[in-house]
């Protein structure tokens, strides 16, 4: 089983690098390691949410608010920094995990106590956490002006090498990919997503469960807002607006299941990666930007149908281990 | 109903009398909206005026008559979120027709073609390459817009001829618009098919169970086909509709309807697990989500804004029958 999934992310590996190829081959600048870990810089943010979408994804679930959470919370640590810029940074992001964590809070309590299918309150949701941004702003923007320098810097500074925006979300994913493969908490992630009524009978609480995917989603949304509106100093009604579709294409060609259950760290990232090197390269091979939906419409519903076949391919491999 | 608590991830519908649940869910809807509706007569003078009304029936028809389609493919357990896309990609093919000198009833087959082309093209990825439409619509929705965008770019087609605008805009008798009559009518068909033919009870058995149903001689994947197909006409219609209404195309026209179009089947009762639902409650559900966006309007609420109401009332409505289900429990 293992063999297999690793070569369904392989497959994901090798697609990516035979864009990066194509690309290089035309403009040789493309494959320069400056710009290679430029695209992963630009991607880390989706990286991050493809990766709480995830674990979303993983129980059964879908969470429709996390870039409504993201615009929310987003707003609420600019209108902080701008009003108060003596607040240091490191508590307004611990802030923003906080206030994206009780977002998340929220979805989930409505899933596990009132037993509201996932993609009805997440729907909800969506719409509420966006209006509540109008609500606070009064429609207005926070500018680069109003932010302090701090706020704006810190993700842009360097460490190794690499901005701080990278090592988020390498931090983040080290984090989850220890919650996923090392702790009973991932592996409940999996289990109700693969068989939800056996894991009632090995005593995991399936509501609480769902919760838990819930409040992790809606933290790294919540640290994703910070992370947006410091990168495009811009903190507005329309932040990532339509972008929760994107998190879940990510999720998909990363060949998470949405029936739930299936799904690893490495793919989400690759995922959201492929999306992030697409997007990159497009502009740089003279595709106009029109042509860039098409074209991620088209990656999706390719991968999708590969997936599938995997799906099949491991459901099989399943049974002879068991009965092996 | 029975406790649920217990059953959660299995369909409990089988022992549910299904249609009391519907009614009891029907009558709170249509409390609802006359709460909203006196709450409304109250806060504006504006309100209880014919032509207010009529303008008030703008606000949901181009969504509902596409939710009437949805229902049914939500019915069945699968979803479309590509509608909107559909609207964008006819509206703009419509609009390159014009340019083509196409005439009105020419523009309205080319709608109508293009809205049945990407339903069926949907239909076919999901039930000929057995794929989750929720994914497969995720991927649509991408491609059917990226198309529109890319035949549009950053331009518009404009200059619609007035019979054509007439679709939009039109009264059919006083002020009843030609839209809202085209949604009645569409409702009436929808609520005959659902409920009263041999095709309804079938969409209702694929929802309960799929499997059950093919094993008794539901042909599954062609029904599933055929309604994506028809939310596909429905959306055409919507793009001949809102097209003619706006009277002009952009590629982003219709952005974000997807979502409120399930929230209109949703509210109205259907169950997005599958297997229950009723046409009445979509048709109470869509004048609802009328009543609110128009009455905040006259309140000077802007339409952000309303999206919270909408929001927590689609929360709200779902959750009030499990709260008191649940507060029941505790006091008997």
């Amino acid at each position: 089983m293992n063999r297999l999934l690793r070569t369904r992310e392989l497959w994901l590996a090798l697609a990516i690098l035979a864009v990066l190829v194509l690309v290089t081959i035309r403009f040789p600048r493309f494959a320069q390691p400056g710009n290679l870990l430029t695209i992963f810089n630009d991607t880390s943010i989706l990286m991050m949410l493809a990766l709480g979408q995830m674990a979303v994804i993983l129980t059964r679930s879908i969470d429709l608010s996390m870039a409504s959470n993201l615009a929310l919370t987003g707003m609420i640590v600019a209108m902080a920094n701008a009003a108060f810029p003596m607040v240091p940074i490191p508590l307004l992001i611990a802030a923003s995990i906080a206030i994206g964590a009780g977002l998340g809070a929220f979805n989930g309590v409505l899933v596990w106590k009132l037993d509201i299918p996932p993609i009805v309150v997440t729907l909800g949701t969506l719409t509420i956490f966006r209006g509540l941004v109008f609500v606070i702003s009064g429609g207005a923007w926070v500018n680069a002006a109003q932010m302090s320098p701090d706020f704006i810097q810190l993700q842009r500074g360097a460490f190794l090498g690499l901005p701080i925006l990278s090592w988020f979300a390498i931090v983040v994913a080290a984090l989850v990919f220890v919650l996923m493969t090392r702790t009973p908490q991932g592996r409940a992630f999996y289990a109700i997503g693969v068989n939800p009524t056996a894991s009632v009978y090995t005593g995991i609480n399936v509501g609480q469960t769902k919760f838990w995917a819930f409040v992790l989603s809606g933290a790294i949304s919540g640290l994703c807002g910070y992370l947006w509106i410091s990168r495009y100093v811009i903190a507005s009604v329309e932040v990532a607006s339509g972008y929760e579709l994107t998190i879940i294409a990510a999720c998909v060609i990363g060949g998470v299941s949405i029936a739930g259950g299936i799904g690893t760290v490495a793919g989400a990232l690759l995922g959201a990666l492929f999306l992030g090197v697409v997007n990159n390269a497009l502009p740089v091979i003279g595709v106009s930007p029109f042509w860039q939906m098409a074209i991620s419409g088209a990656a999706i519903l390719i991968a999708v149908v590969l997936n599938a076949r995997g799906e099949t391919r491991k459901g099989r491999v399943i049974l002879k281990r068991a009965s092996a | 109903m029975t406790d649920t608590t217990h059953t959660r991830h299995l369909p409990d519908r089988l022992d549910s009398p299904v249609r009391a649940a519907v009614l009891s869910w029907e009558s709170l809807l249509v409390l609802v909206a006359v709460a909203i509706f006196v709450a409304n007569s109250f806060a504006s003078p504006y309100f209880l005026n014919a032509w207010s009304l009529s303008d008030l029936t703008f606000n949901f028809t181009e969504k509902a008559i596409i939710a009437l389609a949805m229902a049914l493919v939500i019915i069945t357990g699968e979803i479309d979120l590509s509608v909107a896309s559909i609207i964008a990609l006819a509206s703009t093919l419509m609009g390159l027709a014009l340019q083509f000198g196409a005439d009105t009833p020419m523009l309205v087959a080319v709608g109508v073609a293009v809205g049945i082309a990407c339903g069926a093209f949907n239909g076919f990825l999901v039930t000929g390459l057995k794929l989750p439409s929720i994914v497969v619509t995720i991927g649509t929705m991408s491609l059917f817009r990226g198309i529109a965008y890319i035949i549009l770019g950053d331009q518009s087609f404009k200059g619609y001829p007035a019979s054509f605008s007439w679709f939009g805009q039109g009264y059919v008798w006083w002020v009843i618009s030609f839209e809202l009559v085209l949604f009645l009518v569409a409702a009436v068909i929808f609520y005959v098919l659902l409920h009263h033919t041999n095709f309804g009870r079938r969409v209702f058995a694929i929802g309960n169970n799929a499997t059950a149903a093919q094993f008794s001689g539901v042909r599954v994947d062609r029904i599933k086909f055929v309604l994506f197909c028809l939310t596909g006409l429905m959306s055409g219609i919507a793009a001949v509709l809102l097209t003619a209404r706006l009277g002009s195309t952009r590629p982003s026209i219709a952005q974000g309807f997807e979502l409120e179009v399930i929230t209109m089947v949703v509210l109205g009762g259907v169950s997005i697990l599958g297997g229950s639902g009723s046409i009445i409650g979509v048709v109470l559900a869509a004048l609802i989500m009328g009543l609110v966006t128009f009455g905040l309007g006259l309140l000077n609420v802007p339409g952000i804004v309303m999206s919270i109401f909408i929001g927590a009332l689609l929360i709200v409505v779902i959750a009030l029958p499990i709260l008191f289900k649940m507060w029941k429990q505790r006091t008997a």
